[in-house]
């Protein structure tokens, strides 16, 4: 076989996948896992509904804890599935075709489990519509001078035009999978999800432009999300989070968080799906070098930080140095291990085509990320300059669950997505197929 | 004989496709497309040129944007915080907003517009019924010949046959 036929082969594969499903068993002990853990959240949710956030470690001064820095954790490992879908679909890199698909599931279920920590942390939660604009009868706005009034629209706004990507990007897959399913159900079930789609002149050449540049737009979109969200921080005037660098670092840092993620899903589907036909070294190879590229450039931003600090002296100073050798300093030195220790084999070409190694590269960077959002948060509200105003974070264990809940929830929804969906662009491996064919 | 929706003729390549979209291009058919993925120029091909969609994103942007910032001036008038003496109206604290709703709006209707101008969703259509039109989303890319009121079937048919198809396929009306 041909190299494009191989790849047309495996594009017929992937359509197909939803109703000959490779690895059931697999998939079932996965998702019972995932259920347990989603059960998990609904206790939690549960549980906090009934007797209120006191159940969280968090209290004056550390009013934020485990909420925030979480949600800044989630939402970071999204924007990496919209940057190697829209970024690279602009710049013609047809690699891309075969992890978009994922990576933007990847985006969509981890914004939503972002997007539910503020609203969970709301005291109550019930009433989060407040912070919309909606003639209300007590007469009054939300203060759109605050950045956590930004931070409402910026997530809403990345939320739907993440869902619309995605969708619109599958919607050929769909009707492909509908065309060939043989089993009525399935049939039904793509059926209503293509649309009616049928691939007309028309329809693509429509579909082309709307797809471009929406992708076109996204790639600002996640610059703006993620820029607001260091706002959140950068605008108060709490040392250690008033900082110019902020922006750019919290975009950079959660690039690398999310290409981290997605590393490790592309290393775990891969093999359970068996997809090395269109998941190839070459991918791994990309992966590990995006890693590596914005794994270099948040360690900038840390060095950026570190000048800063000393820089400015005084509060900043020592807050800098309370991250250091405070009682904290175990989630500074975590981060800075974590991230960027590893991170260095990813140099070498033999470690970035290791699909274990990057996995657990991939896993040490997650975390190693987790650990920064933690200390960038904790480390800056726990001791304020009056004696009053000190008083240390420990999560509870209503804490944690929320914490392992949210993982289920993501783990439930991106299991259910690679059963019942098509996990690749078929239709776009098809096409960089023939080109590659026909010069 | 039955009534017609199209006469589609099949093609294993996007290549051939093409060339005979040029060769029955400007012979006056009404002719359309069906292929598993976009290729590239086919629509202009056929005689197609749309821009509804990029129009659309760009009207939807500039009235995201404009109406963000006149959500945040209206609410600002209407309610009044004064804080410290700074600017109600402070330009530079609304544009986030705007610049969220412009992408928004340019989304919404660039997506939306798509969507209506392909007139989807729309479950059941004529070709769905049509032999081996399941393999358009495979790797079989077809050429129609629309039928209207002037449409002659053995014209058709013969116009088709010189572009020597895998097949012919009859789609009823």
């Amino acid at each position: 076989m041909t190299h494009a036929e191989q790849q047309e082969a495996a594009a017929r594969r992937i359509v197909a996948m939803p109703a000959r499903f490779p690895a059931p068993r697999m998939w079932w002990a996965m998702f019972l896992v995932a259920l347990g853990l989603l059960a998990l959240f609904l206790v939690s949710v549960a549980v906090l509904f009934v007797r209120g956030p006191g159940v969280w470690g968090n209290n004056i001064p550390v009013a934020w804890g485990f909420p925030i820095s979480n949600y800044i954790w989630w939402l970071g490992i999204g924007h990496a599935g919209t940057l190697i879908s829209a970024m690279l679909l602009l710049v013609g890199q047809q690699w891309r075709n075969s992890l978009n698909r994922f990576a933007e599931a990847m985006t969509l279920f981890a914004v939503m489990c972002a997007g539910l920590y503020p609203i969970l942390h709301l005291g109550r939660p019930w009433r989060f519509y407040w912070i919309a604009p909606y003639p209300s009868t007590m007469g009054v706005w939300p203060q759109f001078k605050s950045p956590l009034t930004w931070d409402f629209f910026a997530v809403l706004t990345y939320l739907i035009v993440s869902v619309l990507f995605w969708y619109i990007g599958i919607l050929p897959d769909l009707a492909a999978a509908r065309d060939r399913a043989k089993a009525r159900r399935w049939q039904i079930f793509f059926g209503l999800g293509a649309l009616g789609w049928r691939g007309s002149a028309q329809h693509w050449h429509r579909w082309q432009q709307s797809y471009r540049l929406t992708a076109a737009i996204a790639v600002p979109l996640v610059v703006s999300v993620h820029s607001e969200i260091s706002l959140l921080m950068a605008a108060g005037p709490v040392p250690g989070w008033v900082s110019t660098v902020f922006p750019p670092y919290f975009v950079l840092g959660a690039a690398f968080s999310g290409f981290a993620v997605v590393s490790m899903l592309t290393v775990w589907l891969r093999a359970m799906l068996r997809l090395e036909t269109l998941v190839t070294q070459r991918h791994l190879d990309m992966l590990g070098i995006l890693l590596l590229a914005t794994g270099l450039m948040t360690a900038y931003g840390y060095l950026a930080e570190l000048f800063t600090a000393a820089w400015a002296g005084g509060r900043e100073a020592e807050t800098m140095w309370d991250r250091f050798v405070g009682p904290y300093a175990w989630s500074y030195w975590g981060a800075v291990i974590l991230n960027f220790a590893p991170l260095q084999a990813l140099w070498w070409k033999r470690v970035r085509v290791a699909p274990v190694a990057l996995f657990l590269i991939g896993l040490s960077v997650t975390i190693g990320m987790w650990l920064e959002r933690y200390m960038l948060l904790v480390s800056s509200l726990y001791r304020d300059w009056l004696e009053s105003s000190v008083g240390l974070f420990h999560p509870s264990f209503w804490d944690w669950s929320l914490f392992a809940g949210t993982l289920g929830l993501f783990l439930t929804c991106f299991l259910l997505f690679i059963r019942f969906l098509p996990v690749i662009s078929a239709f776009e491996v098809r096409e960089a197929a023939l080109e590659d064919a026909h010069g | 004989m039955a009534e017609l929706h199209a006469l589609l003729a099949e093609f294993d390549s996007p290549e051939r496709l093409i060339d005979a979209a040029r060769r029955l291009g400007g012979q006056g058919w009404r002719l359309e497309a069906f292929t598993p993925f976009p290729v590239e120029g086919l629509g202009r091909m056929l005689g197609f040129a749309d821009n509804r969609v990029p129009r659309a994103m760009l009207i939807g942007g500039a009235t995201g944007a404009l109406l963000g910032f006149l959500m945040q001036v209206a609410t600002n008038l209407d309610y009044p915080l004064w804080i410290g003496g700074r600017p109600l109206i402070a330009v530079p604290a609304f544009l986030l907003i705007c610049f969220e709703m412009l992408v928004l709006g340019a989304v919404l209707a660039g997506i939306g517009t798509m969507l209506i101008a392909n007139r989807l969703p729309r479950l059941h259509h004529p070709v769905f019924a049509a032999d081996r039109f399941d393999l358009s989303a495979d790797d079989r890319f077809f050429l129609a010949i629309l039928a209207d009121a002037a449409f002659d079937r053995d014209a058709a048919g013969k116009a088709l046959a010189a572009l020597h198809p895998r097949a012919i396929i009859e789609v009823p009306a």
